[in-house]
């Protein structure tokens, strides 16, 4: 009993804590997928556009999904929702607040990597430099308006021989990046007060109907859990019994065809029920034969029976 | 046995966060592996296309097919197909569930070799720089070369060294324009990669949520059964080799007190479980002719009853087993227990 309350209490704190776990795991692993990524913007009148909002938006859907994936508690919440009803009623509040929880956590890594990209700046640099408007940057005198665009998209590459040593270019990127990091705390501060004020201000609302959703949502993915458990322990029992029917049934085939006495008595009576009356080599060739050939039908019912 | 029963729980439910941590494991190691390999783009008109694709699809087939070997359900999976039916129906959906969850596990390694690739670019660049546009990245007013000629100066673009093209195309230019399409190529894919798993997941309870529940109930089931029935036969085997080896030394101190024409030593009644133990055998002669007779003519494979003992051959060389009295048939009285 105190070991069963001790695998629940482990149950109980392990879900959340898992997910937290794996939230906490998909954020750092996104930092670093952007550190590793070798960023290399086109330098391409349109391509910059594309590739800038390409990297900033594109990873963070992947990075969501597979937040979505890698909860366990979206399974469990899909279940609930599609299952039919049974003799169960179903609780929308119930699924909607596993939904909100598993949205809440899936979001995290995508708004660190969103977050990263508008600090670090390359991203804006690249997709912004031919937005920019050059009245305000010396050194675009005499040059008609496509070679402008040419050259300010050529702004975020640094080695480029047009680019190198240029005073306008460090303009421009000073500029961009300004804008991106300013933008980045902006949405940083936004989403910490949003969350601030979320948590906070939750208890004034609904707090009783917040409390029986946690729990009914809690019990689900535990019921779940001691099901597949108790499926497993019960197809090793299934298993068990299966074998020694067939052990057994194999003894009497044995017992039938061949003359040799019964052991009376004598002898280790552990030993006898382990051997089950198979002794000899040709038996042990014939029962190992006869488990491939033909494997006993899944019914134990006669076992359990006698 | 609760203490086998814990352990065997733990076994069972953790030998899915087993292969997942091998899926893993494989994952890094694919990623380690690119990045210890040394490309080397040959810049070569036709050779080009073929060492990057190559580098790009040969790799991942061998990653998908060892994540199929390191998988220890491949040969289970492979019995329970080939096994004659007997008296036990084969379910096609236990069989489908199995490979479908070993497919998609071996498939990890590759998709993150594919991504990793394109990602980094190295290998489109290698094998598509003949394809640049010339026409609207380079020098429109370059005095026009044959096809042959521009092929063979875009095909050097991978190596910066004896490029010399500069005129035609700056080499900057191209290698970031092919890289950037790469990674545009490799972000897509990771995204359609993604997409697909979380809709195989996000699906499956929502149709055949009752069929796959058997599927993997009876799965599971198979995989316990086999090693059951494995450590039945292991513990018989015990038990088979025990009691053959107490008769063969029986059987030897018998021979050895008819041979020696006296009685064998009784034990005193007082020496307790040890002299037991000895099985009669108390001198160092008679141990040397026991090894000897346990190397030259091992007891044959039939436990016999007591009340039918007789001498193991350990006198003579050669003695013929005892068989069993009546050869059995082949299909057997089994069926009438059933």
């Amino acid at each position: 009993m105190d070991r069963f309350r001790m695998i629940f209490q482990y149950f109980q704190s392990n879900s959340e804590s898992v997910m937290n776990g794996i939230c906490g795991l998909l954020a750092l692993a996104s930092v670093k997928m952007y550190t590793c990524f070798d960023f290399s913007c086109p330098c391409l009148p349109w391509y910059n556009m594309a590739y800038g909002l390409g990297i900033m938006f594109v990873p963070p859907v992947a990075l969501f999904l597979c937040g979505l994936i890698l909860n366990r508690q979206s399974l469990v919440m899909l279940e609930e929702w599609k299952r039919p009803q049974g003799h169960r009623k179903k609780d929308l509040a119930v699924i909607r607040y596993m939904c909100s929880s598993i949205m809440q956590r899936a979001m995290v890594a995508p708004v660190v990597w969103i977050i990263v990209t508008l600090l670090d700046g390359k991203c804006l640099i690249c997709a912004f430099s031919g937005s920019v408007d050059p009245e305000k940057f010396v050194g675009f005198a005499n040059a008609s308006p496509v070679q402008v665009q040419q050259l300010l998209a050529k702004v975020p590459c640094k080695d480029d021989e047009l680019m190198r040593n240029n005073t306008f270019r460090k303009a421009v990127s000073r500029y961009l990046r300004c804008w991106s990091q300013a933008l980045g705390w902006s949405v940083l501060l936004i989403l910490i007060v949003a969350a601030f004020l979320a948590r906070w201000l939750r208890p004034c609302f609904n707090q009783a109907t917040l409390l029986q959703a946690r729990h009914w949502s809690n019990y689900i993915d535990i019921e779940q859990k001691i099901f597949e458990e108790t499926c497993c322990e019960h197809s090793r029992l299934f298993a068990h019994k299966c074998i020694l029917h067939f052990f057994e049934s194999m003894r009497q085939e044995i017992k039938l065809h061949s003359f040799s006495l019964p052991r009376e008595g004598e002898g280790d009576e552990g030993e006898e029920d382990i051997l089950q009356g198979i002794t000899d080599q040709e038996q042990v060739n014939k029962l190992l034969k006869m488990w491939y050939y033909e494997r006993p039908p899944l019914d134990v019912s006669q076992v359990t029976q006698r | 046995m609760d203490k086998f029963r814990m352990i065997f729980q733990f076994l069972q439910s953790n030998q899915e966060s087993f292969m997942n941590g091998i899926c893993g494991i494989m994952a890094l190691a694919s990623a380690q592996m690119y990045s210890a390999f040394d490309f080397n783009c040959p810049c070569l008109p036709r050779y080009n296309l073929a060492y990057g694709l190559g580098i790009l699809l040969v790799p991942p087939f061998i990653l998908f097919l060892l994540g199929f070997v390191l998988n220890n359900n491949i040969s289970m999976l492979a019995e329970e197909w080939r096994r004659p039916q007997g008296q036990r129906g084969k379910d096609q959906a236990v069989l489908r569930y199995m490979f479908c969850s070993m497919a998609q596990r071996a498939m990890i390694a590759p998709v993150v070799w594919v991504s990793v690739t394109l990602l980094d670019g190295k290998c489109i660049t290698c094998a598509f720089c003949t394809l640049v546009p010339v026409e609207t990245l380079g020098n429109t007013s370059h005095p026009g070369l044959s096809q042959g000629e521009m092929k063979r100066v875009l095909a050097r673009i991978p190596c910066k060294e004896i490029y010399d093209g500069q005129e035609l195309i700056a080499n900057e230019v191209a290698v970031r324009y092919l890289r950037c399409i790469s990674q545009a190529l490799g972000w897509c894919f990771v995204l359609l990669m993604t997409t697909l798993a979380f809709l195989v997941r996000s699906l499956r309870p929502c149709f055949t949520q009752a069929a796959f529940l058997k599927s993997r109930y009876w799965s599971h089931y198979i995989d316990i059964e086999r090693k059951l029935f494995d450590e039945t036969c292991a513990e018989h085997a015990r038990s088979f080799a025990k009691v053959c080896i107490q008769q063969f030394f029986e059987g030897m101190s018998t021979d050895l007190a008819a041979t020696r024409c006296h009685p064998p030593k009784k034990a005193p009644a007082d020496a307790g479980e040890a002299a037991e133990k000895l099985l009669g055998i108390t001198d160092q002669g008679t141990m040397n002719m026991a090894l000897k007779s346990w190397h030259r003519c091992k007891p044959p494979l039939h436990l016999h009853p007591p009340a039918l003992a007789s001498g193991n051959g350990w006198t003579g060389e050669g003695q013929t087993p005892a068989h069993p009295p009546v050869p059995r048939r082949e299909t057997a009285a089994y069926y009438s227990r059933v």
